[in-house]
């Protein structure tokens, strides 16, 4: 996380706010659905989700356990078995469609064009492989290399990610590595065949907090010399608010909230991504202020709620008429903040409300702060 | 490595010296008299047991006795039956009274055809087991899966001896679909002869063993498929093929080791029903046929054997484990 200031003060006045998708995109998601038949009903995993993502861009995916973050993304990778789960809408990674790809071709763009950086790396690096054969082997599946010069590029991408000594670390063993350097490895791995896109689900959730941010560097300082896609999965605004471009908010398998990340940090359009922001510690303001956890559980994917997937635990679904929240689906349409930023809310006016009610409780002291910039840029006028 | 392996020997040494004391308190306090088996049942007083007895040196106290049972082990003992001398090297395990031969040397000509039973229905077993459980794995909650388990229960529940005895039955003296079998020596005979001699029983272990291995296999493999190693392995991009058998199952194939080294440490042991049924001259019958005679050399000898087995298997095993993973130090 930045040195001093909190995230919600990162808006930079001057600086027009990127839109959310525009140009070409590597990475179009569209309308994607993913379901899983179980002997207790259909998990509803994923349900109409769509984002796009440019080359050299990050789009940070924000949402509790079970909102869909990492299935939407494992089916990227193709890493559901097409037997045990149903999938519809489309996945465009440059001029391919991965939905419906056969297995051998998905192959070829696992671990080649699309990597992946896991959770725990720990788990996640075989524990009776060494990690350099671990690197060449991923090397190996794609380049057609001889077994010594993969172990050359498996020592070139230890030292490119940092781990000290690549040369005689290579043939050690994950638990040889501590967790940074496991998490290293992983990275190292899933860079090995110049991904265009790389998706890390919570590369970070697994290791202590100056290990978070060296990671987190890295794999900054690897994209901009890779030119990579990223995609990175957390539950960390913090993590967000350093790394993304763009945040796409998921809850109950779909996207709430989507849109420019200072833009969606500093006005949040959804009473789901305001629980967010509640949630996180202010370590600059009162240390000894209680954070405001979001009431209630997650959804069942087996039976979701009707209508808006938040209502049952939305403090506000009073503010809207009738009994909309709870009978109908809001649409995902811009909200007073221009098109490319998104929500999924029936609130006539949410920017009032978080300015007002929200932002007052959680950052009283920004709230002047972001009034006032509110007024340089008019809301809808293409910002 | 090295501190670890002598280690564990000292200790399955422990292990055998406390076998032999018990082997040696069987001999000395249980039921049958050794003396008895020499004492021609028709003409048998007394007073000629008892002459028997001093004759072979039971009569002495039972410390001397067992002293003198561990000097042939060590260094080989000369025993005299009457007026035949027998000569027992070094391991001796006694000597039959009643075949009157060195009981090591009476083992060792029995053990190969033990060793070729284990081995071939080893092979038979863990190809078949692990094949039939990767797939059921790989399928697992289709009717295939279902079918393989309820299949291998079913099996299972045979009890073997009623498996053995049908297949000996049917397949060999009724439908003659199958050779009679009989243990030859590959080196002397051929290996034609050999595999052809003891294919059924072969089979008959391999099928049997191998419905436990399939369930086993299924298990481990399962887990081992559900790990994020494996998730990492299918993420890099390699085939399914490797995904499944070098990531998973080097993984699965942890815990089978283990019950392998036992179960094939008890077939080494004598496979007494198989040997039995398919009337194959090895340990397993040769124990059935000492106990029938009471010939407790032979019986004491054969549990020491299969002690010494185990304890070798269990070893044998630890080691395998710190090559399959590098996290175990010996």
């Amino acid at each position: 996380m930045s040195e001093n200031s909190h995230f919600l003060t990162e808006q930079d006045p001057t600086s027009a706010p990127q839109q959310a998708s525009s140009g070409s995109a590597f990475l179009t998601v569209e309308d994607l659905t993913v379901r899983f038949p179980t002997a207790d009903g259909t998990v509803q995993a994923v349900t109409d989700l769509s984002y796009t993502l440019e080359q050299g861009k990050t789009l940070g995916i924000v949402g509790e356990s079970g909102s869909g973050k990492s299935v939407s993304s494992m089916a990227i990778m193709g890493l559901h078995d097409p037997k045990r789960s149903e999938m519809s809408g489309s996945i465009r990674v440059g001029d391919t469609e991965i939905l419906g790809l056969s297995n051998n071709k998905m192959q070829k763009i696992r671990g080649g064009d699309v990597a992946m950086i896991f959770q725990d790396p720990l788990t996640s690096l075989h524990p009776f492989y060494s990690i350099g054969d671990q690197i060449s082997e991923g090397y190996r599946a794609h380049a057609d290399v001889s077994k010594s010069k993969a172990k050359a590029k498996a020592i070139e991408m230890l030292d490119r990610v940092g781990i000290p000594q690549a040369r005689s670390r290579v043939d050690d063993y994950p638990h040889h590595f501590s967790g940074g350097m496991r998490q290293r490895a992983m990275i190292a791995m899933a860079l090995v065949n110049d991904p265009k896109l790389l998706i890390a689900d919570e590369p970070t959730t697994a290791l202590d907090v100056t290990v978070q941010a060296q990671i987190l560097d890295l794999l900054q300082e690897l994209q901009h010399d890779f030119d990579s896609a990223i995609i990175i999965i957390t539950h960390d605004l913090g993590v967000v608010a350093e790394m993304a471009d763009d945040v796409l908010v998921m809850y109950g398998g779909r996207g709430v909230e989507y849109g420019p990340c200072r833009d969606i940090l500093t006005h949040p359009q959804m009473p789901y991504t305001w629980g967010l922001l509640s949630s996180v510690p202010d370590v600059t303001g009162d240390t000894s202020a209680q954070l405001i956890p979001i009431p209630g559980n997650p959804p069942s994917l087996l039976n979701p709620p009707t209508g808006c997937p938040f209502h049952p635990r939305c403090a506000h679904r009073d503010k809207v008429p009738g009994d909309l929240c709870r009978s109908e689906l809001p649409q995902l349409i811009p909200g007073n903040r221009g098109p490319g930023h998104v929500k999924r809310c029936h609130l006539a006016d949410p920017e009032e409300i978080y300015l007002t009610e929200i932002l007052p409780e959680i950052a009283p002291d920004l709230v002047e702060l972001i009034m006032h910039e509110n007024d340089d840029v008019a809301p809808g006028n293409g910002r | 490595m090295v501190g670890y392996i002598i280690r564990r020997i000292v200790s399955g040494a422990l292990v055998l010296l406390a076998t032999s004391v018990a082997v040696f308190a069987l001999f000395f306090y249980g039921p049958a008299d050794p003396a008895e088996a020499y004492c021609p049942e028709t003409r048998c007083t007394p007073e000629r047991l008892e002459n028997i007895r001093a004759g072979l040196g039971l009569d002495r106290p039972v410390l001397v006795q067992y002293g003198e049972y561990m000097k042939g082990i060590v260094v080989g003992n000369d025993f005299e039956i009457g007026s035949i001398a027998i000569p027992c090297d070094a391991p001796c395990l006694g000597v039959s009274f009643k075949l009157r031969v060195d009981v090591t040397d009476y083992l060792l000509d029995r053990f190969p055809a033990t060793v070729s039973l284990a081995v071939g229905g080893s092979v038979i077993f863990l190809t078949l087991g692990l094949a039939v459980g990767i797939f059921a794995a790989r399928r697992r909650g289709t009717s295939a899966d279902k079918g393989i388990v309820g299949a291998s229960l079913i099996v299972n529940a045979i009890p073997y001896y009623l498996l053995a005895l049908l297949a000996y039955l049917y397949l060999i003296s009724a439908w003659a679909i199958f050779p009679e079998t009989a243990y030859v020596s590959p080196l002397e005979e051929g290996l034609l002869p050999w595999i052809k001699g003891l294919l059924l029983p072969w089979l008959v272990i391999g099928v049997f063993y191998s419905t436990q291995y399939a369930r086993f296999g299924r298990g481990s493999m399962i887990e081992a498929l559900n790990e994020d190693f494996v998730r990492t392995a299918r993420a890099k991009g390699l085939p399914e093929r490797k995904v499944v058998m070098k990531h998973g199952l080097r993984a699965a194939v942890v815990p089978i080791v283990t019950i392998f080294g036992l179960d094939f440490a008890g077939l080494l042991a004598g496979t007494v029903f198989t040997e039995q049924i398919f009337s194959i001259q090895g340990i397993g019958l040769s124990a059935i046929q000492a106990i029938g005679t009471k010939d407790l050399p032979i019986i004491s000898a054969t549990v020491l054997f299969a002690a010494f087995l185990v304890v070798t298997a269990n070893i044998v095993v630890d080691i395998v484990y710190s090559m399959i993973d590098p996290r175990v130090r010996l």
